[in-house]
C-alpha cells in the first residue's frame, strides 16, 4: 500500500486506466501540456500523446459536448471542468443530453461520459473558484455523482466511474487534493456505486458528510470522544444515488443525525437526506435532524476572515453534534 | 446621510489608534480626500483624508483620545442633516484576528426563533415508539429524563424497559409453558392495552350504589407519605383496576367448589405426551383437558355460556372460550374461538400460540375479545383454590387449581379404601344474577365428569 495525496491518487489512476484501456481520452482546458491546474494530468499528454490528452479551448459547453460526442463513439473520454464553477455553460449539455440519452432513445444508447471538476472553498479562490454544484446535479435522474473524500475512494471511484455506461459527474474537493493523505492499494480495485462508508462508529449521534466536510466532521468527532459523546461518521462518497440504506441503519442506531455540507444550506443535497430520514426513519428519531451547511450567501467570499466565516468546520461541527446530543 | 469618519487600521496588528490633532474645525466645510486629522499610534503617525465631501457635522472623539480601530470618530454630512443616535454597526475593515465562531452557525440554523413548548413534556418518535411497544404510560412511569428540559430520551426510556424486566425475580419455572405460570387469579381485559375498543356493554345499569359521591368511590388520599414509596399506575394496572372493580359492583360474585380426580388425565398425558411432541413439535400440557371439559360444560349447561342483558339473557350460539395468560406486570386474557370445534391438539396448539403472542405483546385486538366464558389457571402458583372474578359480560369463570396428590376414599364393591390421586379444585365463580346454585352445580359437576372420566 502506498500513502498518496489525492491528486497522486488521481494522477496515478488516470495512467494506469488509460494503459489499460485505449479507449479512454481526456479533455479539457490545461489538462496536455500544462498538466493540468493542479497538476492532476501531469505527464499524461507525454506517455499518450495529444490525441488521447486534448487541451480545449475555454468552452466548457463544447468540452463536455465533445465529451458527449465522444462517448457516443466507442470512446470513453474523462471531461474536465477546470473548476466547478465553469460548469453551467455544459448544464444543458450535461442534464438534457448526457443523461437523457439511454431514456431517450431506449437503451440504444448510452454516454459513459466522466466528468471531472474540482469544488469547494477554503483555499481564498473567491467567487469562481470556490463553488459546491453538487445540489444541481445530484437532482437528474440518469447522472451519477461521486464525491470521494479519501484517496483511496478517488482511485477505486474513478476507476468505477470509467467502467459505468452513463456519464458520471465526479467532484474533486480542490483544498483536499493535497492536504489530505492516505492509503491506497496497489492493486486495481472497484469501489461499488452508491454504497457510502461508515469511517467511524458510534452510538450517539450519526454525522454525515463528504468531501472537506468529512474530514472536518472526523476531527470534530474525535475531539467530541474526550468528552463522552460517540459519534458516527459516514462518508457518502456518492451522492447520487444515496446510500439510503446506511443512512436509516445508522439512524436506527444513534437517532440523532447531523448532516455536514460545505454547499449553501437551502436547497442543499442536506434537505433530500433529512427528507428521506424523516420519511423513512421517524419512529427512530430522537431529535430533530441538523443541518451544518453554508450560509444562504451568493458566493464564498474571498476575503479570509469572510471565507471564515462561510465554510463550515469541525468547532461548529462539533457544536452542533454536542448541542443535539444533549436534547 | 452623513458620512462617518472611521479610526483606520495603520497597521496590520494595529488595534487602536490616538487622536493627535483634528486639522478641521466642526462646522467646517471639508473636501473628499482633504486632511481631516492626524493619528498617532505606536507603529506609524499618519494624516487621515476625509472620507466625503461637506461640513464637519461633528467630531465624536477629541484630540489625545485613544480608541479601538473601527470607532466612529466624527460625521461629515450637509449642515442641518440629522445624525444617527449612535453610530452604524455597517462592519468596517476589522483587525487581524479570526473572527470568533458566531453562535448563528450551531445546531439551530440561521437566525430562527422559534418559541417552545415550555412545560411540556417533549416525546419523539422513538421514545413514543418504545412506550407504545412494552405498554409504557409516559404520563405515569417514573422514568427519568436526562434530556434537555427534562426530556426523556431513547436512552432514558431503554434504561427504564430494562429496569422493568430486571425486576419482578422470575420464579425457576421455565419448564412450564408461558400460561401455565403463576397468576393471580384476578381477572381483567385490558383492551386499552392492545388498542381493541371496550367490550360492548351487554351488562347491567349502572349499579344503584348509595354511595355519598356520585361517580364510582374515589379511593381515599394516601396517608401522607411517611412510609413507604408511591409506584406511579401503568396503564395496564389502571384498566385491571377498573375491571375488577366494575366486575364486582355489577355480578353478585359467589364461588362453588368441587374436586376432580386427574388420574386418568395424568395418565393420558404421561402416555401420549412424546408422541405428541413428536407429531405436533409442541408440548402437551393440562389445558387443553380443562377448555375441552369446559367446553363439554357449557354445551350440557347452555346457561353458562351467556351474558346478562336488560332485555334477558343472552345464550350465545358459539363457544369462545378466555384463557387467563399472566404477563411480567399484568394479565391479558386471550381468547380460544369456537372451542367446542376444536380437537384436543387443536387446542392445545391455540392455547400455546395464543400465550407466546400475549407474552410479546403480539396479539391482535380482535384476539382478545369475545370470550363467552373464561378459564383461569392459578393452581400453577400453587393455589388450591380461589374466588375469581368473573370476566364481564362472561356469567362465570373457572378457577383451576393446583394438581396435588392426596389421599381419597375410593369404593370398590361397597369397600373403602384410601388412595393416592392426583385431585384438582375446581372453583367456579358464578353471576348470581344469572344462575342459580344448582345450575351452576350442575355444570361444574358436568366438568368434573368429563375430567374423572377421560378416554
Amino acid at each position: 500500500m502506498a500513502v498518496k495525496t489525492i491528486i497522486q491518487a488521481l494522477r496515478d489512476t488516470m495512467f494506469e486506466e488509460m494503459r489499460r484501456d485505449e479507449r479512454i481520452v481526456v479533455l479539457g482546458e490545461d489538462v496536455g501540456v500544462r498538466g493540468g491546474v493542479f497538476r492532476a494530468t501531469q505527464g499524461l499528454i507525454e506517455e499518450f500523446g495529444p490525441e488521447r490528452v486534448i487541451d480545449a479551448p475555454l468552452a466548457e459547453l463544447s468540452i463536455v459536448a465533445v465529451g458527449i460526442g465522444l462517448a457516443f463513439n466507442g470512446m470513453r473520454p474523462i471531461a474536465e471542468i477546470q473548476f466547478a464553477d465553469f460548469i453551467h455553460p455544459a448544464f444543458n449539455q450535461i442534464v438534457n443530453e448526457a443523461a437523457r440519452v439511454r431514456y431517450r432513445s431506449n437503451g440504444d444508447w448510452t454516454c459513459p461520459l466522466v466528468i471531472r471538476t474540482p469544488y469547494g472553498g477554503g483555499i481564498s479562490g473567491g467567487l469562481y473558484h470556490s463553488q459546491s454544484v453538487e445540489a444541481f446535479f445530484a437532482h437528474v435522474p440518469g447522472l451519477y455523482v461521486f464525491a470521494p473524500s479519501t484517496p483511496a475512494d478517488m482511485a477505486g471511484m474513478l476507476r468505477t466511474a470509467l467502467r459505468l455506461e452513463d456519464p458520471v459527474l465526479f467532484l474533486e474537493h480542490k483544498k483536499t487534493y493535497r492536504l489530505i493523505k492516505g492509503e491506497v492499494p496497489e492493486e486495481p480495485f472497484l469501489v461499488p456505486v452508491g454504497k457510502a462508508r461508515v469511517a467511524r462508529q458510534g452510538d450517539d449521534v450519526t454525522v454525515i458528510a463528504y468531501g472537506l466536510m468529512f474530514h472536518e466532521a472526523m476531527k470534530a468527532a474525535e475531539e467530541l470522544e474526550g468528552e463522552g459523546i460517540r459519534v458516527e461518521v459516514i462518508d457518502l462518497r456518492t451522492l447520487h444515488p444515496l446510500d439510503k440504506e446506511t443512512i436509516l441503519r445508522s439512524v436506527e442506531k444513534t437517532g440523532k443525525v447531523v448532516i455536514v455540507h460545505e454547499d449553501n444550506r437551502t436547497g442543499g443535497l442536506g434537505g433530500e437526506i433529512a427528507a428521506i430520514i424523516a420519511e423513512e426513519a421517524f419512529e427512530w428519531l430522537d431529535g430533530p435532524i441538523v443541518r451544518v451547511a453554508g450560509p444562504d450567501i451568493p458566493a464564498v467570499p474571498y476575503s479570509r476572515p469572510m471565507e471564515h466565516f462561510f465554510m463550515p468546520n469541525a468547532a461548529k461541527i462539533a457544536a452542533a453534534i454536542r448541542d443535539l446530543a444533549a436534547y | 446621510m452623513a458620512t462617518e469618519v472611521i479610526m483606520p487600521q495603520l497597521g496590520e496588528s494595529v488595534v487602536e489608534g490616538t487622536i493627535g490633532r483634528w486639522l478641521v474645525a466642526e462646522g467646517e466645510e471639508v473636501k473628499q480626500y482633504q486632511p481631516l486629522l492626524e493619528v498617532v499610534t505606536d507603529k506609524v503617525d499618519a494624516e487621515v483624508p476625509a472620507p466625503a465631501s461637506g461640513v464637519l457635522l461633528k467630531i465624536l472623539v477629541p484630540e489625545g483620545q485613544t480608541v479601538a480601530v473601527g470607532t466612529v470618530l466624527a460625521y461629515i454630512g450637509q449642515p442641518g442633516e440629522a445624525l444617527p443616535k449612535r453610530p452604524d454597526s455597517v462592519p468596517t475593515s476589522r483587525p487581524g484576528p479570526e473572527p470568533k465562531v458566531t453562535k448563528k452557525t450551531t445546531a439551530r440554523g440561521d437566525g430562527r426563533e422559534r418559541g417552545k413548548p415550555q412545560g411540556r413534556r417533549r416525546i419523539t418518535p422513538v421514545v413514543a415508539r418504545i412506550a407504545a411497544e412494552h405498554g409504557i404510560d409516559l404520563n405515569t412511569a417514573p422514568i427519568q429524563g436526562t434530556g434537555r428540559g427534562g426530556r426523556i430520551t431513547k436512552k432514558d426510556i431503554l434504561a427504564y424497559v430494562e429496569r422493568m424486566k430486571a425486576a419482578p425475580a422470575r420464579e425457576a419455572v421455565e419448564e412450564l409453558p408461558p400460561w401455565e405460570q403463576p397468576g393471580t387469579g384476578e381477572l381483567f381485559r385490558p383492551t386499552e392495552e392492545v388498542g381493541a375498543p371496550p367490550p360492548p356493554e351487554q351488562a347491567a345499569p349502572p349499579p344503584p350504589l348509595p354511595s355519598p359521591s356520585p361517580e364510582r368511590a374515589a379511593p381515599s388520599p394516601p396517608p401522607p407519605s411517611s412510609a413507604g414509596e408511591v409506584i406511579p399506575l401503568t396503564r395496564m394496572r389502571k384498566a385491571i383496576a377498573e375491571h375488577m372493580v366494575h366486575s364486582k359492583r355489577t355480578a353478585p360474585h359467589v364461588t362453588t367448589v368441587m374436586e376432580a380426580d386427574m388420574s386418568r388425565i395424568v395418565a393420558y398425558r404421561e402416555r401420549w405426551q412424546a408422541e405428541f411432541r413428536r407429531r405436533e413439535g409442541i408440548r402437551l400440557t393440562f389445558t387443553p383437558f380443562f377448555v375441552r371439559a369446559v367446553v363439554e360444560g357449557l354445551k350440557a349447561v347452555p346457561q353458562v355460556n351467556s351474558s346478562f342483558t336488560d332485555d334477558g339473557i343472552l345464550l350465545h350460539r358459539q363457544i369462545h372460550i378466555g384463557i387467563a395468560v399472566a404477563l411480567e406486570d399484568g394479565l391479558i386474557v386471550p381468547v380460544i374461538r369456537d372451542a367446542d370445534r376444536l380437537s384436543l391438539s387443536g387446542l392445545q396448539r391455540a392455547v400455546t400460540d395464543l400465550a407466546e403472542r400475549a407474552r410479546s405483546k403480539q396479539l391482535r385486538p380482535d384476539e382478545v375479545q369475545g370470550a363467552t366464558f373464561t378459564i383461569t389457571n392459578h393452581g400453577v402458583s400453587g393455589s388450591l383454590f380461589a374466588t375469581p372474578i368473573i370476566n364481564q359480560p362472561n356469567v362465570g369463570i373457572l378457577g383451576i387449581g393446583a394438581i396435588q396428590k392426596r389421599p381419597v376414599v375410593v369404593t370398590v364393591e361397597g369397600v373403602d379404601s384410601i388412595a393416592i390421586k392426583p385431585m384438582c379444585y375446581l372453583s367456579f365463580t358464578f353471576d348470581h344474577r344469572v344462575l342459580d346454585g344448582a345450575v351452576a352445580d350442575r355444570f361444574l359437576a358436568k366438568v368434573v365428569e368429563v375430567l374423572e372420566h377421560w378416554s
